[in-house]
């Protein structure tokens, strides 16, 4: 081998905060490679793809504004799940079934305006939240359950349930809960005024914005401050320091399930209540899974988790404009998302090592 | 007779791509390695093997793309994992998301092209016995391959000096490095096998399950081999008896369905998810028949002091 990894004596203070910047930088160059595979001029379609939604910064021109709206209401969800991840992935519990979560929730959520579609009142809105929560709650405890009762792995039981949730949606939005006056259209009926979220003055930022940054704060705040947030550091960097400390595993275990469930689920409501109004087949662009990313690029960090929502939903809006743009597929997004989390977990590692490039033979 | 001929045989489809693919993890597992980018890199082996089956119109350079393709995906996951030292964990759910992003990508020309199906193979006169013949002397390639495969990796972990080699690296690498083995690779080597053998399961699935290439078409296989290797406690055969469970559980919601019992289609589609769960349960709960086989070092990285 060529290189070789060499323990720091100590951890790198310097590449903790330069590591998820490097991270980028590497995959906007990445970036600039696949588009010169694909035939289009690398840098003008790196324009495009992530400094265009970003344009009003330089213009101040309004029209060029709405991206920016857009940046927001795409990174809100990847914020409220990222940071509930981010707790999870820090005591070393791995929930990746998110995308399920917020499956459920949208589900009970949107329960309300299906079964009482008249019922208008601000309660409506708070009683939709509220189930979205403990939809996304009752389907994490599942894994959480099995974790603590059969030692069974988390990683599985949780991703297995986002199959079971998208074909339970996929089955209520086509057969009992369709819009009778919907065309024969797999969805139910549109969600008005109550059962839709709340706008920000005349601008399309809605409650759910706010909410994703309340989350992110309380959280931050909860892990720097907070007993739990201790004692969630501590069972993850070192499960047996833990257990002497009288910490609990299970407890953990339910805990992080819950608030990470809870914060999918209200995700996912929110996103049924704004942006796609009313329960489809397909209610999310894969957030349950882009806000792993979230979470890592964040550093495990609520606070982090909000910032890198905001560059995750970047590659989603700059997917849709080199779409528009160049004509290239928006999947290219997923491609910059995934090669951007190798990154993450590359650089992440020379906090801890020193690369050295060794000469000769290796013994 | 022809019903039950016809179940067998799409049973056994349905569980030649969970064989292969958690055989090689399997391998990669004993190893000490956790790779969770089984799904990511059965997607890359789907596409590329439509892909080039449908450019040269032979289904078996399709096969050798899947698994060419499989193994090259996996090598990332080792420059992370294994010289990189990074958690495993998360690089594996990385690899996953990297994988069914690339093939989408990758596959956008090829939706609703026809594909080229890895036509069954027939031996005259032993592939006209009824029920038997079909079954034992008229499947394709990799039915056969995945048979060898589990029967070749059961004698090579077991009854070889490879075998012990790869197992004293998954159980206690401290040790194995001690005697003087690459712990790194071993494990490099044991990766790109599992790469190549989950690149063959998604190339089945676009060569013979349906020869076609859908965004998706994956569909949680690659967790659910995952969650068979946990299910067959890491020996071999015992694969072979649970890729079989979860085809034929896989059928039975097709074999429902044309019933018209009423069911809604999508209820009996996430079957094979519950089972999954149900049956990590089951083998979770009985400890003692699980947890001595569990590779010791699972999940931990190497990376040798000197």
């Amino acid at each position: 081998m060529l290189l070789r990894l060499e323990k720091r004596p100590e951890v790198s203070r310097a590449m903790r905060v330069l590591s998820p910047v490097i991270a980028i930088a590497l995959t906007v160059i990445t970036g600039a490679i696949i588009f010169a595979l694909l035939g289009q001029p690398p840098l003008e379609a790196l324009y495009v793809y992530f400094l265009d939604p970003l344009k009003w910064f330089w213009t101040q021109n309004p029209d060029d504004f709405w991206p920016l709206e857009q940046l927001c209401i795409k990174a809100a969800p990847l914020a409220m799940i990222g940071a509930g991840l981010s707790v999870c992935y820090l005591a070393n519990i791995w929930n990746i079934g998110a995308e399920g979560q917020l499956t459920a929730g949208a589900i009970l959520g949107g329960a309300i305006p299906v079964f009482f579609p008249q019922w208008q009142s601000p309660l409506t809105l708070i009683t939709m939240l509220v189930l979205g929560m403990v939809g996304g709650m009752a389907l994490a405890a599942i894994p959480a359950f099995i974790k603590n009762k059969f030692n069974a792995s988390e990683i599985l039981t949780s991703l297995m349930l986002v199959y079971v949730a998208q074909l339970v949606l996929d089955w209520l939005v086509r057969g009992p809960w369709r819009d009778p006056d919907g065309h024969n259209f797999p969805q139910t009926v549109p969600f008005t005024d109550w059962q839709a979220l709340p706008q920000l003055g005349d601008s399309s930022i809605h409650l759910g914005v706010i909410l994703a940054v309340i989350a992110c704060l309380a959280l931050a705040l909860m892990m720097a401050k907070a007993l739990k947030g201790y004692e969630l550091r501590v069972l993850g960097a070192a499960p047996r320091a833990g257990r002497f400390a009288g910490f609990s595993r299970s407890g953990a275990v339910w805990f992080c399930f819950l608030l990470s469930g809870a914060l999918a689920g209200l995700a996912g409501i929110c996103e049924v209540m704004s942006t796609v109004g009313q329960l489809q087949p397909a209610i999310s662009p894969g957030y349950g899974f882009t806000a792993i990313i979230v979470a890592f690029l964040g550093r495990l960090n609520p606070i982090g988790a909000l910032v890198a929502a905001l560059a995750l939903a970047l590659t989603y809006l700059g997917g849709e404009g080199a779409q528009v743009a160049l004509g290239i597929s928006d999947k290219i997004a997923r491609v910059f998302q995934g090669i951007l989390l190798f990154y993450i977990l590359a650089c992440d590692t020379l906090i801890f090592y020193r690369l050295r490039v060794a000469v000769g033979a290796t013994a | 007779m022809s019903e039950l001929l016809s179940i067998i045989l799409t049973i056994m489809t349905a569980a030649t791509p969970l064989l292969l693919a958690a055989t090689g993890e399997l391998v990669t597992e004993r190893s000490g390695v956790l790779n969770l980018g089984v799904e990511g890199m059965m997607a890359v082996g789907a596409v590329s093997a439509f892909a080039v089956a449908f450019t040269t119109g032979n289904p078996y350079l399709g096969i050798v793309a899947a698994a060419a393709a499989g193994a090259a995906l996996s090598i990332v996951f080792a420059i992370l994992t294994l010289g990189m030292a990074a958690n495993q964990v998360a690089t594996g759910l990385a690899l996953t998301l990297l994988g069914l992003g690339l093939s989408a990508l990758m596959g956008e020309g090829f939706v609703g092209q026809p594909g080229v199906k890895l036509e069954r193979i027939h031996i005259p006169g032993l592939s006209d016995i009824p029920l038997i013949g079909p079954v034992v002397f008229g499947q394709d390639v990799l039915v056969y391959f995945s048979f060898i495969l589990a029967g070749a990796t059961a004698y090579v972990l077991f009854r070889t000096r490879l075998g012990l080699t790869i197992r004293a690296v998954g159980d206690n690498h401290t040790s194995a490095h001690a005697l003087g083995f690459g712990v790194n690779r071993v494990r490099l080597l044991c990766v790109m096998f599992g790469g190549a053998c989950a690149g063959l399961g998604g190339g089945y699935l676009s060569l013979a399950y349906t020869p076609l290439w859908i965004e998706n078409m994956v569909a949680g296989r690659g967790w659910i081999a995952l969650a068979l290797v946990v299910f067959a406690s890491w020996m071999p055969w015992r694969v072979v008896v649970g890729a079989y469970l979860f085809g034929t559980v896989s059928i039975l919601g097709f074999a429902l369905q044309s019933k018209q019992l009423g069911i809604p289609p999508q209820l009996l589609n996430s079957l094979p998810y519950l089972v999954t769960i149900l049956a990590l349960v089951v083998i979770s709960a009985g400890r003692t028949f699980n947890r001595s086989n569990t590779p010791a070092c699972l999940g931990q990285s190497f990376v040798p002091d000197r």
